[in-house]
């Protein structure tokens, strides 16, 4: 098993767990959305090629209302 | 017309998208404010929200800028930009880098870092920057797109504090000037126009009003008749008043002395 922090949530994920497994994990939509790991932008194209490692943690951002 | 970056917009009224109540009055907002243009922040995903703020600005004719709200330092908000541009596919961005939690006054240094480094890497930046003429002339000289002055802290409602220093970035910048938080009401607006701006940005002015989508209306006028009132040439400021009808031709109204009645 592959211990990490999904946006600040503890989460189990398999040993050989990718950046695009982490996404699924949380229930977020694929479009719209962007990923950080270890606070390094991975480019949608790679999520699936990323690897996530023990303790690594992962930011799925998108976008809101707010702000000027 | 306004031009960022060679593009064009008909209209001079950026919406920030913060502090709506929800999406449906946000977008009744931004259609009574005619926005071509919409800021939007970065943040984690919630899979239980509803509703996508994108497509529901887009489903209104509005282009999404995003913005690095949030960010106190350059790295964290070049790492935002560069996170909007993965979920958004644009390379326009509001950068914001804050510098103080109860003013929230951009943070000179890392504003500047910030924009070298978003500028080199290929995007269009509109950065929020502090009524100071020099730090917008810096910000211009590392390849800004235009400069974002404060005309008041964010939400504040102040209006323009310095009308001095926003004049000085008015006359010397080469790139838009677009006023960025602090403007309260429609006069506000309408000042920032009548003083050169290129555009205005509002968001709270518009969100947290009684009746937003009013307030947008407002707004829209106000913006629109303060380009026009600038374009027709204001008169002189005078110290003492000056008649606006002509002496010549005054009629004699005062009796003069009356003559004995003939009897």
């Amino acid at each position: 098993m592959t211990a990490v922090t999904v946006n600040g949530e503890p989460h189990e994920l398999p040993a050989d767990a990718t950046v695009e497994m982490a996404v699924r994990e949380l229930g977020a939509p694929e479009r719209g959305v962007a990923v950080a790991l270890d606070g390094e932008v991975v480019p949608r194209g790679d999520w699936a090629s990323t690897r996530v490692h023990d303790g690594q943690q992962v930011e799925v951002l998108r976008a809101v209302q707010g702000g000027s | 017309m306004l031009e960022i970056a060679g593009r064009s917009f008909v209209s001079r009224l950026i919406l920030g998208t913060g502090g709506f109540r929800n999406l449906e009055v946000m977008a009744e907002a931004a259609r009574e404010s005619g926005a071509e243009l919409a800021t939007v922040a970065m943040r984690r995903v919630d899979p239980t929200a509803r509703g996508s703020i994108v497509d529901v600005l887009e489903e209104n004719g509005l282009e999404i800028l995003p913005n690095t709200a949030g960010c106190f330092t350059a790295r964290d908000a070049v790492t935002t930009a560069k996170l909007a541009r993965e979920a958004l596919g644009g390379e326009w961005v509001k950068l914001e880098v804050i510098g103080d939690d109860r003013t929230l006054l951009p943070d000179p240094a890392e504003l500047l870092e910030a924009a070298e480094i978003l500028v080199a890497d290929g995007f269009t930046v509109l950065p929020y920057t502090s009524d100071d003429p020099v730090l917008a002339r810096r910000l211009e000289d590392v390849g800004c797109a235009a400069v974002m002055p404060l005309g008041s802290p964010i939400g504040s409602g102040m209006g323009i504090n310095n009308a001095y220093n926003l004049r000085l970035i008015i006359e010397a910048a080469r790139v838009p000037v677009i006023l960025d938080a602090g403007i309260g009401t429609a006069s506000d607006a309408a000042l920032a126009m009548e003083a050169g701006c290129d555009a205005v940005l509002l968001a709270s002015a518009i969100s947290r009003a009684a009746d937003p989508p009013a307030m947008a209306r407002a707004m829209r006028k106000a913006v629109e008749a303060g380009v026009e009132a600038r374009r027709a040439g204001r008169i002189p400021r005078r110290h003492y008043a000056r008649a606006s009808s002509p002496e010549e031709g005054l009629a004699e109204l005062e009796r003069a002395e009356p003559s004995a009645p003939a009897t």
